[in-house]
C-alpha cells in the first residue's frame, strides 16, 4: 500500500469516536478536593464504617506519605497533583433502594445507554450486576436469588456493614496496604467496589458482573474488589468500565484481591474501556490497578482474561500467587493502544507450591502513535518442585509510528522448574490485506478480520456475551486502521 | 470481456511490461506462457490492482469499465479473480469466516441480501464437493500451515465460491504433484461456462494437458511475441524457450 494511502487511513483511525463519552447530569455528594487524614476520616464517617476500617485506611495513608510514585514503567506521565482530586463523590439519592423504581431515572438512563441490564426484568441475561458510579455502588441485582445459594454478592460498603467479620479477615491479605504506591492510596481512600463470597461446595449459578463508571468531574475512582472462594466452589466474574470524555486526566486506582481455596476455581474477565483521551492525547483516564489473586488451596485455579482498549495510561499486572500444591493459573490478555495511549501491562506468576502451573498469553496491538509494553514476571521459589510456566507475548503493529516492547523477567530458584517464553512481533502485511482485497473485502474489514483472528485465542476464553462485546470493541478501537 | 491495449507497467522506474495487447472473449481460455522474468506475474498482479506497480501507459477495459480506476476489492466484486502464485497465510482467521465475509461483500455489490448461516454452509459444502477438496482445510485458518498443493486447491475452492467472470490463475501448477494438478485442473474445468473466461499463466505445458486453452500467447521481455492455438504450447514444450529468444534477438 502506498505511503500516503497508509497515512490517510491511519488518520481516519483517529476519527473514530468514543461512544461512551457522555456525562450524566445528576447531583453529586462530594467532599471537595484534596487529601489529608481529615478527608479520610470524613470518607469513613460518611460510610458509617466500623473502627477497624478507619484504622486500615489511616495506616495505608501514613504509609503512602512515605512512598513515591513508581517510575520503572515504560510510561510518560506528567506529575499528578493529589490535592487537586476529589476523593469521594457519590450520586445523591434518597434512603435505601428497595426496588429498581427507586433508582434515579438519570442513572438508569445512563446504564441503559451503556447497555447494562440493571432491570431485573431482563432476567434473560442471567448475569447479576453490581454497578459502581463514581465512588458508590448504585444497585446490585439478583441479590435475593444469590442469597438462596449462600452466595454473597454486594457492594463493598454493604459488605462492610453486613459482613464486617469477612472483610476484616480477608481485606488486605493479598494486596497489603504497603504493597505499592497506588495500592496504598487506594487502601486509604477507596469508597466502594464489590464483594463476592462463594461458600464451600457452591457453584455460583450465574456470572457475576460489576460495572464501573466514572461520571463526576475532577474525581478519582478508587474501588476495591474482594472475591473469596471457599473449598470446591466456582465463580465467573466479569468487570467492565467506561467514563465520559473530559479534557483533564482522571485517576483510577483500583485493587482486586482474590482468594481461592482447595479445589476452587475463579474466572475473572475484564473489558476495560475507560476514555482513552482524544486523538491529540488530551484527557483520558490514568489507570493504575493492582490485581492479585492467591491460589491458596491445593489444586485451586485462577484464570484472568482481559481485553483492554481504553485509558490514556494503563499500569496493570494481574498476578497470581500459586501457593497450594497443584494449583494453576492462566492469564489471557489483549491490550490495544491507539493514538497517544500508553500501556505497560502484563502478569506475574509466583510459584510457591509444588507442581504448580501457569500460562501467560499476551497479545498487544499498537496503532497510531501509541506505546504498548508487556512486562511480566515468572518467579519460582527455592522450595517449589516441579513448577511449569509457558509464556507467549505477541505484538502486532499497525503503521510505523507506534511502538511495542516486551520486558519478561524470570527468577527461577529451583532446578526442577520448566519455564518457556516465546515472543513475536508482526505487522499486518500488505500482502495479507491485498489478498483480502482481491476477494472483495475492503481494507478496513480486512484489518478487522485479521485483528480479531490475532486476538481470538484470548477472546475465546471469555464468557460468550463478553466475547461478543470484546470483538466489537476491538473493531471500534481500530476503526479505519492501517496497512 | 477483457481488453488490454498498449499496457506499459514499471516498478521502481524499471519497465516490466512494454506494450501488452490482449483480447479475451466470454467463454475463452487463454494461456500465457513464457520464460522466467518475462512479466507474466506482473500482468496478473496489475489486472488485480496490486499497487506496487505503476501503469505508465495504456488501458485495461473489463466489461466496458475502466479497470485501472478501480480499487482491488471493486475489481474483485466486478468479477475478476486472481489465483495467487503464492497464496497468503492469515493466521487466526478461519476460512469459513473469511469466505463468508467475501461472499457477502460480493452479494452486497449485486444488491443481494447476505446469506444466512445455513445457506452459506450449504454453499460451502456444495463447492467443496465440486472441487473435491478436503473438508478439514476449510476448518482451519486461511492457508495457515497448508502445503503448497493445499494452498492451490484452496484457491480453486475460493474461485468456486465467488464465481468470477474472469479468473486469472498465476502459476497455479507450480509446486503441484500430479494428483493435486488433476484436482486443480478438474476444478477449473467444472467451473467453466460459456460466459466466463480464464487466463492460465504457466511456465510449463503440463497444466495445458488438463486445461485445454483456446489461445496460447508467449510473453517475452514484456511483450506478447507469439499468439496461436493450443499446438503452440506443445511446440514450446518440445523446443524450450530458446528459439523464442533467438527470434527476438536476445
Amino acid at each position: 500500500m502506498a505511503k500516503e494511502e497508509q497515512d490517510k487511513i491511519l488518520d481516519e483511525v483517529t476519527q473514530s469516536d468514543y461512544k461512551y463519552g457522555f456525562v450524566t447530569d445528576i447531583e453529586n455528594d462530594d467532599i471537595g478536593k484534596g487529601l489529608s487524614e481529615d478527608v479520610i476520616r470524613m470518607i469513613s464517617a460518611k460510610k458509617n464504617e466500623p473502627e477497624f476500617m478507619l484504622e486500615f485506611r489511616l495506616k495505608a495513608y501514613r504509609h503512602w506519605l512515605t512512598m513515591k510514585m513508581p517510575e520503572w514503567a515504560y510510561l510518560k506521565i506528567p506529575p499528578i497533583d493529589y490535592q487537586d482530586i476529589i476523593f469521594y463523590s457519590a450520586p445523591k439519592q434518597k434512603a435505601k433502594l428497595e426496588s429498581m423504581d427507586d433508582v434515579d431515572p438519570e442513572i438508569r438512563a445512563t446504564f441503559d445507554k451503556l447497555g447494562i441490564p440493571l432491570d431485573e426484568q431482563k432476567l434473560l441475561a442471567n448475569v447479576a450486576v453490581d454497578v459502581v458510579m463514581d465512588s458508590s455502588s448504585v444497585k446490585t441485582t439478583f441479590k435475593q436469588a444469590l442469597a438462596e445459594k449462600g452466595v454473597i454478592f454486594c457492594s463493598f460498603s454493604d459488605a462492610v456493614q453486613e459482613h464486617p467479620d469477612l472483610i476484616q479477615e480477608y481485606m488486605g491479605t493479598v494486596v497489603p496496604v504497603q504493597d505499592n504506591f497506588f495500592a496504598a492510596l487506594n487502601s486509604a481512600v477507596f469508597s466502594d467496589g464489590s464483594f463476592v463470597y462463594i461458600p464451600k461446595g457452591v457453584r455460583c449459578p450465574m456470572e457475576l458482573s460489576t460495572y464501573f463508571r466514572i461520571n463526576a468531574e475532577n474525581t478519582g475512582q478508587f474501588e476495591r474488589t474482594l472475591i473469596v472462594c471457599e473449598d470446591d466452589s466456582y465463580v465467573s466474574y466479569l468487570e467492565g468500565c467506561t467514563a465520559p470524555m473530559r479534557d483533564e486526566n482522571q485517576l483510577h486506582a483500583a485493587i482486586v484481591e482474590i482468594i481461592v481455596k482447595d479445589n476452587a476455581e475463579v474466572k475473572y474477565s475484564t473489558v476495560q474501556n475507560w476514555y482513552p483521551g482524544n486523538k491529540e492525547g488530551k484527557g483520558g483516564i490514568y489507570n493504575f490497578v493492582t490485581k492479585r489473586g492467591i491460589c491458596q488451596g491445593v489444586n485451586s485455579k485462577l484464570m484472568w482474561a482481559q481485553v483492554e482498549t481504553g485509558s490514556a495510561v494503563t499500569w496493570k499486572y494481574p498476578s497470581t500467587i500459586l501457593k497450594g500444591d497443584g494449583s494453576s493459573s492462566e492469564f489471557y490478555s489483549v491490550a490495544v493502544t491507539n493514538n497517544h495511549q500508553q500501556a505497560d501491562t502484563g502478569s506475574k506468576m509466583i510459584h510457591i507450591g509444588n507442581n504448580t502451573k501457569s500460562t501467560i498469553i499476551s497479545k498487544g496491538i499498537s496503532a497510531g502513535k501509541s506505546s504498548n509494553s508487556y512486562r511480566g514476571l515468572v518467579k519460582v521459589t527455592k522450595n517449589c518442585e516441579g513448577a511449569r510456566n509457558f509464556s507467549q507475548c505477541d505484538s502486532l503493529l499497525l503503521g510505523d509510528k507506534c511502538g511495542a516492547h516486551t520486558f519478561p523477567y524470570l527468577e527461577i530458584g529451583n532446578k526442577s522448574a520448566k519455564v518457556e517464553h516465546e515472543a513475536t512481533t508482526s505487522k499486518i502485511g500488505e500482502d495479507q490485506i491485498f489478498y483480502c482485497n482481491q476477494r472483495g473485502i475492503s481494507t478496513e474489514d480486512a484489518i478487522g478480520l485479521i485483528v480479531n483472528g490475532y486476538a481470538k485465542e484470548v477472546i475465546n476464553k471469555m464468557p460468550m456475551e463478553f466475547a461478543v462485546e470484546a470483538q466489537k470493541l476491538l473493531a471500534i478501537s481500530l476503526e479505519g486502521s492501517v496497512g | 470481456m477483457l481488453s488490454i491495449k498498449n499496457l506499459h507497467v514499471s516498478i521502481d522506474g524499471k519497465e516490466i511490461l512494454k506494450g501488452i495487447n490482449l483480447e479475451v472473449k466470454p467463454g475463452e481460455v487463454h494461456a500465457i506462457m513464457g520464460p522466467n522474468g518475462a512479466g507474466k506475474s506482473t500482468l496478473a498482479s496489475v489486472l488485480a490492482g496490486r499497487d506496487l506497480y505503476e501503469v505508465t501507459e495504456g488501458e485495461i477495459v473489463f466489461q466496458g469499465k475502466d479497470v485501472l480506476d478501480m480499487a482491488p476489492e471493486d475489481r474483485a466484486k466486478e468479477g475478476i479473480f486472481l489465483g495467487f502464485q503464492y497464496p497468503i497465510e492469515i493466521p487466526g482467521v478461519s476460512t469459513v469466516n473469511f469466505m463468508k465475509t467475501a461472499v457477502n461483500e460480493h452479494r452486497k455489490h449485486k444488491g443481494l441480501a447476505p446469506l444466512t448461516a445455513s445457506d452459506f454452509l450449504k454453499l460451502m459444502r456444495d463447492k467443496k464437493n465440486l472441487v473435491e477438496i478436503d473438508s478439514k482445510l476449510t476448518n482451519r485458518s486461511v492457508n495457515e500451515g497448508f502445503s503448497g498443493g493445499e494452498k492451490k486447491k484452496n484457491e480453486i475452492f475460493q474461485m468456486a465460491m465467488l464465481e468470477p467472470k474472469l479468473a486469472v490463475l498465476d502459476e497455479t501448477d507450480s509446486g503441484l504433484d500430479i494428483d493435486a494438478l488433476r484436482v486443480v485442473a478438474n476444478g477449473v474445468n467444472k467451473l467453466k461456462t460459456a460466459e466466463n473466461s480464464t487466463i492460465v499463466i504457466t511456465h510449463y505445458q503440463r497444466l495445458l494437458d488438463y486445461i485445454v486453452p483456446d489461445v496460447v500467447h508467449v510473453l517475452f521481455d514484456g511483450r506478447i511475441v507469439k499468439t496461436a492455438g493450443k499446438e503452440l504450447a506443445l511446440e514450446l514444450e518440445e523446443k524450450g524457450y530458446d528459439w523464442i529468444k533467438e527470434e527476438n534477438g536476445k
